[in-house]
């Protein structure tokens, strides 16, 4: 519990290992989707604004096998690539977006409101832990096994409603695994402008687990996840931390940090990392992601608009 | 009985029906059985379905909300409604959008106790009544409990909402007794609304003044009533519906007349009277005598020394005067 927030070496990252197909095949879809979001708000054919998470794909797909159907997953703001790291559904996603036929919501919850079957998004900070913490006190009674998951990032940690949950979640032995994706900025706000102390010393001051992952490799942060994960199903609750980074701006076009911050997370980045170590896996796989994301564009936007009735 | 009695019969009702039922909240265990003893015997009889919670209004509020999403029915009790202030994001911006901001309507079986108003010497953070904040929020329905509905009834009915519901509970009522103790006074009800009128039926069939008032207000504005019958020989009916929000306004409209006020305890300034008052002018303006009168608190805080709180609080004398003024025109 003695870790600083202090920047990442300023030394090139260690060396990706070779990805599996379909976790690699899912990376490139999120941000091949992601690219396409920034690309059709540039060109004003969406409604109001998205936060992506470019740079930061790999740690849903990291996830992905060590969550079952039957595990809720919270969602936030920054949502879109644990909702394709679930579902896979492209089409629904942008459909929801751009408020198109098919939309997994009708197109009114838009980029940040998504519920489908046990994957729920909300767009208010730290809102979704108490929520969470109540569906974990379900599962642990009736479905003895299963987790709620829950995604934040490191500008959550300045809400209340984060602790009043982990205080519960400590002391009812609740199945919650709390997966904080700390990017570095909350919005604008560099981390150490915004949180005291660090993320596992607030873990501990709860009697939780704290675990963090400064590597982008999925092949090595899932192992280490998979005991302590199940260690979360049978009610210990935990905190992983993931130190990222992201590269995109906050929303659209707000990005005010400086070229050498912005440069730092280019360097971390996995997508140009793994392009460079394994060529020949990489750019087959990253072809047809583009192009399986520019067919769902298309197609998607071609469809009629959503409909809803406001009393329904 | 007593209106509390009635009440933890009914929650003990709920969970003997409803084995996915949970109550949870700040001290509701045996035995204490919270802060004004309406959960008393739940957590004996019902020992895992009858939850205390640390003093986290917010994270007990958004328990109920995720034991509500997974298919539970989820009664909260916020110790003094006053509380509620710190569940406003869950309620408004979690609970009340989840039922529908997701396209197609999410059932959340969830109620959220508020033991509300003064009159006690609490003081000005714990003698508040809060609906007013909460009026016109669309997925989140208010009720108020009064003398004159049977509290498992009411629970059902919130429940079978399936949206979350805030239940205003006056504290002055609790130690009330059930029903309709003034022999001047009939009650009858139809569907959800409580209609009291002098048992006198030549009185009863032309009142002077129609009063709205919720339950918490019921028995100051029987108090005025029976003044007002006896000393100025004025006739009134009282209505009491048990949803405030949204209002059920059609049905009131048969038995208000050309005079009508509406009395509550929330202080002065954007209250739910006025709802009340913008729902009735918009339907039977033309058959009033004047616009619907207000009677509320002053607009102040509520001051702890008894003399002071009497001030501000609304009041029978002051439903009273606020008659006779109406029907002087």
């Amino acid at each position: 519990m003695t870790e600083t927030l202090a920047p990442a070496p300023a030394t090139s990252p260690a060396r990706l290992s070779r990805l599996a197909d379909d976790d690699l095949a899912l990376l490139l879809l999120i941000r091949h989707f992601e690219l396409e979001l920034l690309r059709l708000y540039g060109a004003g054919e969406l409604n109001g604004t998205t936060h992506t998470c470019l740079g930061q794909e790999y740690v849903p797909v990291a996830l992905r096998p060590l969550l079952g159907p039957g595990d809720f997953v919270f969602s936030n703001h920054r949502g879109h690539g644990h909702y394709l790291a679930r579902f896979g559904d492209a089409h629904g996603l942008l459909a929801e977006i751009m408020g198109r036929e098919g939309a997994v919501c009708g197109g009114v919850g838009g980029s940040q409101h998504l519920h489908r079957d046990r994957y729920l998004s909300t767009g208010v900070q730290g809102e979704s832990l108490p929520v969470a913490a109540g569906v974990a006190l379900h599962l642990r009674r009736t479905e003895p096994g299963t987790l709620a998951c829950v995604h934040i990032g490191d500008g959550t940690w300045g809400e209340g409603a984060v602790y009043e949950a982990l205080n519960l979640a400590a002391l009812w032995d609740l199945p919650l695994l709390v997966v904080v994706e700390n990017n570095g900025i909350a919005q604008s706000t560099p981390t150490g402008a915004q949180l005291a102390g660090t993320i596992a010393g607030r873990a501990a001051a709860f009697g939780i687990g704290h675990h963090l992952v400064v590597s982008a490799d999925v092949n090595e942060i899932r192992p280490a996840l998979e005991p302590l994960v199940a260690g979360v199903r049978s009610g210990r609750p935990l905190v992983v931390e993931f130190r990222t980074h992201r590269l995109g701006p906050h929303s659209k076009g707000d990005d005010t940090r400086p070229p050498e911050a912005v440069r730092a997370a280019r360097e971390h980045d996995w997508y140009d990392r793994y392009a460079h170590d394994h060529p020949d896996h990489f750019h087959p796989l990253d072809a047809r992601a583009r192009a399986l994301v520019e067919g769902v564009v298309a197609e998607v936007s071609a469809r009629p608009p959503s409909r809803w009735s406001p009393c329904a | 009985m007593r209106v509390a009695e009635n009440l933890n019969a009914a929650l003990h009702g709920l969970l003997a029906d409803d084995p996915a039922a949970y109550v949870l909240g700040e001290d509701v265990l045996d035995p204490y059985g919270g802060a004004f003893k309406i959960t008393k015997g739940l957590s004996t009889r019902f020992p895992g379905r009858v939850i205390t919670t640390p003093i986290s209004e917010g994270a007990l509020t958004g328990v109920a909300a995720g034991l509500a999403l997974t298919g539970n029915t989820a009664v909260a009790e916020i110790m003094f409604g006053d509380f509620a202030a710190l569940a406003f994001d869950q309620l408004c911006n979690f609970a009340a959008k989840s039922v529908s901001m997701y396209g197609s309507r999410l059932p959340l079986r969830m109620v959220v106790r508020c033991p509300t108003g003064g009159g006690r010497g609490y003081g000005p953070t714990h003698s508040q009544s809060l609906q007013k904040h909460f009026v016109g929020m669309p997925g989140l329905a208010l009720y108020e409990m009064s003398p004159f509905h049977d509290n498992r009834e009411v629970l059902a009915a919130m429940v079978d909402r399936g949206e979350p519901c805030l239940f205003f509970e006056d504290k002055i009522l609790y130690t009330r007794p059930t029903g309709l103790a003034d022999p001047l006074f009939r009650v009858r009800r139809d569907g959800d609304l409580a209609v009291v009128d002098p048992d006198v039926p030549e009185l009863a069939a032309r009142p002077d003044c129609v009063i709205v008032a919720p339950g918490g207000t019921a028995h100051r504005a029987l108090g005025a009533m029976r003044s007002l019958l006896l000393e100025e020989e004025v006739s009134c009916r009282l209505l009491v519906p048990s949803r405030l929000y949204p209002l059920d306004v059609e049905a009131l409209l048969p038995h208000l007349g050309g005079v009508v006020l509406v009395a509550e305890e929330g202080t002065a300034g954007g209250t739910w009277g006025s709802e009340v008052a913008h729902l009735v002018h918009q339907r039977v303006w033309d058959r009033l005598r004047g616009p619907v009168r207000l009677v509320c608190s002053r607009a102040s805080v509520i001051p702890t020394a008894a003399h002071l709180e009497r001030e501000v609080l609304l009041s029978e004398s002051a439903i009273h005067r606020a008659v006779r003024e109406a029907l002087r025109g």
